[in-house]
C-alpha cells in the first residue's frame, strides 16, 4: 500500500486524518518519495536540461568577450572553432560603471522600471475596475466579457501590428485627433510619445488576464459577508475597503508578482511595435539586451548575456523581497 | 488610455451600491445607465484594433489605411486571395501547428504529472520545486537566448521545430504546472482514497481516476501551452531561418519590412491568423476562467 496524500486542502497540519502506524509509515516513506521523484523528473529533467544547463553556460559567456566575430561557427562546410577569451568581470563593469553605462544600461534600466510600474498598476486598476462592474447582475453580462477578452484572445503580434497601423504619421489615431483639433503626436518616432505608446498598447493587451482573474476572485468571496457588513450600517467603499480587498488578497498578490514578472520580460510588445532597429530610448532592458546579442554587427554575445545575468538578478531579489513582503502581512497565496 | 481612466474611477464607487440594490430587487436606473456606458466603452476600446485591421484588411491597396473612407467604396477580398495563393502562408500555418501541437502535448503531460505530485505529496524538495517552478517565470529570454543558440547551433538544431518546442515548454510549462496544482487541489482527495483501496498505485490512480476528472483543468493548460507557442516571437525570429518554416510570429513580420510595407496583405493575413485563434479561445474560455481562479486562489 502506499501513500499518494498525505495533506487534505484547506487544513492546518494539526487536524489531519490519523495517519498509519510508526512502522508502517517508515515502510511507506522511501515509496512516497519514489513516486513523487518519478511524477517530477520530466519537470527537473526539462528545466535542467534546458534552463539550468544553458543558464551555467550564460554565466561563463558573461565572463568571456564573446562575439560573433569570435565565437564557433560554421561557414559552408569550414568550422571555426571559436576563439573568444576569458576576460572576468570587465562586462559588468563596463555595463554598470564604464563611460557608456548610463547610454547604455543606467536609462534603459530607469525606463524599465517606470514601464514595469505604469503597466501594473494600469493593470491592476483598470482590470478591477471592469472585473467590479462585470460582477453586477446586469443584462448583457456575458456579451460585455467576450468583447472585453478579445485582446487576449488575438496573438499578441497580430494586435501589435494593428497599433502600429493606428498609431503612424497619417494613421486613424491622429486623423481623428486632428478632425478634433487636437495635437497629433508622433507616436512612433518621439521618444515620450513612443513610450507613451508602448505603455497604452502593453495595457490594451494586458488588461483581460487581470480582468478574468479578479473576477474570479470576486466570484469566490462568500456574498454573506457583504450582507453581514450591509447589516452593520457598512457604506460602499467600507465594504469594498474591508470585504472586497481583504478578499481577493490571495489573488491578487499572486497576479501582481506574475504582472511584474511578464511586464519586465516582455519582449514582443516593444520588438514588434518598433521594428527591430527603431526607438532605441523606448527599449526595456529585455528588448535592448536582444539587440546587443542579435540586432546588431557583430553580434555582442557576451554583453547581451551579461545583461540577461542582471535582469535576473533584479527579479529574484525583487521575488525575495515581495515574498517576505507577503509572509510578514500573512496573505501568502504560496 | 485617456479613454478608459476617468470611466473607471467614477464607476468603481457607483457600482458597489448598485449590487446592494439590486438584491432587494430595485436597481437604480442611473446606476444601470453608468455600468452600462462603462462596460460598453471599456468593450469598444477592446475591440476596435481588431475591428480596424478586418477593415483595412479589405482595402484595396497597402496605401489605404492613410484613406480609411475610401476603402468602404471598394471592399474586396483581393487581398485575402492573394494572400492565400502568391504567400507562404501555408507553410507558415503548418509550422506554427507543428510547434504550438508539440508544445502542448509534451508541455501539458509534464506539466500535469508535477501538479499532480506538488497537490498530493510532500516530499524533501517540495519547498525548492515550487521556487524554482515560479522563478523560471522570471528568466529573462536575454539569459538564454544566447546560450541556446550556441547549444542548439552545436546539435544543428537551428532552423528545426524541435528548438521551438523546447524552448516554449520551458516558459509554458512551469505556469502550467501551477494552474494545475491549483485545479487538482480542487478534486477531492477522498477519490485518491477510493483508488488506494482498489488497489491502485499512484500512477494508476493519476492515469485513471485523476486525469479524468480534471479535463477543465488539462484543457486550460493545454490552452495555455498553446497561445504561448503560437505567440512567441523572440526565439521563432532568432532560430527560424528558412522562409517555409517560419511561424506565424515571424512570418508577419515579413510584410513589414524597412523598405517596403505591405500593410493590406498583413492585415489580411493577420485576421486569417486571428480568426481560428479566437475561436478557439472563445470556446475553452468559460473554462479559463475557473482554471485561473483555482489556480489563483489555492496558488
Amino acid at each position: 500500500m502506499t501513500v499518494a496524500i498525505d495533506r487534505a486542502p484547506g487544513k492546518s497540519r494539526g487536524d489531519r486524518a490519523p495517519r498509519p502506524g510508526l512502522v508502517q509509515r517508515i515502510k511507506n516513506g522511501y515509496q512516497k518519495h519514489w513516486y513523487a521523484y518519478a511524477m517530477i523528473a520530466p519537470v527537473v529533467a526539462v528545466l535542467g536540461a534546458i534552463v539550468a544547463y544553458p543558464l551555467v553556460r550564460g554565466l561563463y559567456l558573461t565572463l568571456t568577450d564573446a562575439n560573433s566575430l569570435n565565437s564557433a561557427r560554421t561557414i559552408g562546410v569550414n568550422h571555426i572553432d571559436a576563439t573568444y577569451k576569458f576576460i572576468g568581470l570587465d562586462n559588468y563593469k563596463d555595463i554598470l560603471f564604464g563611460p557608456l553605462s548610463y547610454d547604455r544600461f543606467w536609462s534603459h534600466f530607469l525606463w524599465t522600471v517606470v514601464w514595469t510600474t505604469a503597466c501594473v498598476v494600469l493593470h491592476y486598476t483598470i482590470g478591477l475596475g471592469l472585473a467590479l462592474m462585470l460582477n453586477q447582475k446586469l443584462r448583457g453580462r456575458t456579451f460585455y466579457r467576450l468583447m472585453l477578452v478579445v485582446p487576449w484572445a488575438v496573438p499578441t503580434f497580430v494586435t501589435v501590428f494593428s497599433w502600429r497601423i493606428m498609431l503612424a504619421d497619417s494613421g486613424v489615431i491622429n486623423q481623428v485627433l486632428g478632425s478634433l483639433h487636437l495635437p497629433q503626436p508622433q507616436w512612433l518616432e518621439d521618444t515620450f510619445w513612443q513610450r507613451f505608446a508602448a505603455i497604452m498598447v502593453n495595457t490594451w493587451c494586458g488588461v483581460p488576464f487581470m480582468m478574468l482573474s479578479l473576477l474570479g476572485g470576486l466570484q469566490s468571496i462568500d456574498s454573506t459577508l457583504y450582507e453581514a457588513a450591509e447589516m452593520d450600517g457598512a457604506t460602499a467603499w467600507q465594504q469594498f475597503r474591508h470585504v472586497t480587498l481583504p478578499g481577493l488578497r490571495s489573488v491578487s498578490s499572486t497576479v501582481v508578482l506574475l504582472g511584474v514578472i511578464w511586464t519586465f520580460n516582455q519582449f514582443a510588445i516593444i520588438f514588434l511595435l518598433f521594428g527591430p532597429t527603431g526607438a532605441p530610448d523606448a527599449q526595456i532592458l529585455v528588448t535592448w539586451a536582444y539587440f546587443l546579442g542579435f540586432g546588431q554587427q557583430p553580434r555582442d554575445f557576451a554583453q547581451s548575456a551579461a545583461y540577461g545575468v542582471l535582469l535576473l538578478s533584479l527579479l529574484t531579489v525583487f521575488t525575495s523581497f515581495y515574498f517576505r513582503w507577503l509572509k510578514r502581512n500573512d496573505q501568502l497565496a504560496v | 488610455m485617456s479613454t478608459m481612466t476617468p470611466e473607471k474611477t467614477e464607476t468603481v464607487p457607483a457600482a458597489v451600491p448598485a449590487r446592494r440594490i439590486r438584491q432587494r430587487g430595485e436597481r437604480g436606473p442611473l446606476g444601470a445607465a453608468v455600468l452600462h456606458a462603462g462596460l460598453a466603452l471599456a468593450s469598444l476600446v477592446a475591440v476596435a484594433p481588431v475591428l480596424w485591421l478586418f477593415f483595412l484588411s479589405l482595402g484595396p491597396d497597402k496605401d489605404s489605411y492613410l484613406h480609411p473612407g475610401k476603402i468602404l467604396g471598394k471592399l474586396t477580398f483581393s487581398n485575402y486571395s492573394f494572400v492565400l495563393e502568391h504567400t507562404a502562408f501555408f507553410d507558415w500555418f503548418k509550422s506554427t501547428m507543428i510547434v504550438a501541437l508539440g508544445t502542448t502535448v509534451i508541455g501539458v503531460f509534464v506539466a500535469a504529472t508535477t501538479g499532480y505530485a506538488v497537490s498530493r505529496m510532500r516530499f524533501p524538495g517540495y519547498k525548492s520545486l515550487m521556487w524554482v517552478l515560479l522563478l523560471t517565470q522570471a528568466f529573462p529570454i536575454a539569459i538564454l537566448i544566447v546560450p541556446m543558440y550556441e547549444i542548439f547551433g552545436e546539435l544543428g538544431l537551428i532552423d528545426s521545430y524541435w528548438a521551438l518546442i523546447i524552448i516554449n515548454c520551458t516558459t509554458a510549462v512551469p505556469y502550467s504546472a501551477w494552474l494545475l496544482k491549483g485545479y487538482f487541489d480542487t478534486i477531492p482527495f477522498e477519490i485518491d482514497e477510493a483508488g488506494r483501496v482498489d488497489g491502485l498505485s499512484p500512477f494508476g490512480t493519476f492515469f485513471r481516476l485523476i486525469l479524468p476528472l480534471a479535463r477543465p483543468g488539462l484543457a486550460v493548460a493545454g490552452f495555455y501551452n498553446f497561445i504561448t507557442a503560437v505567440a512567441e516571437v523572440a526565439f521563432a525570429t532568432t532560430f527560424m531561418l528558412d522562409d517555409s518554416k517560419y511561424t506565424f510570429a515571424v512570418g508577419l513580420q515579413t510584410f513589414v519590412s524597412e523598405h517596403d510595407a505591405q500593410w493590406n496583405y498583413m492585415a489580411a493575413t493577420a485576421v486569417l491568423i486571428a480568426i481560428p485563434v479566437s475561436v478557439f479561445f472563445y470556446l475553452v474560455q468559460k473554462n479559463l476562467v475557473t482554471g485561473l481562479t483555482a489556480g489563483g486562489t489555492k496558488g
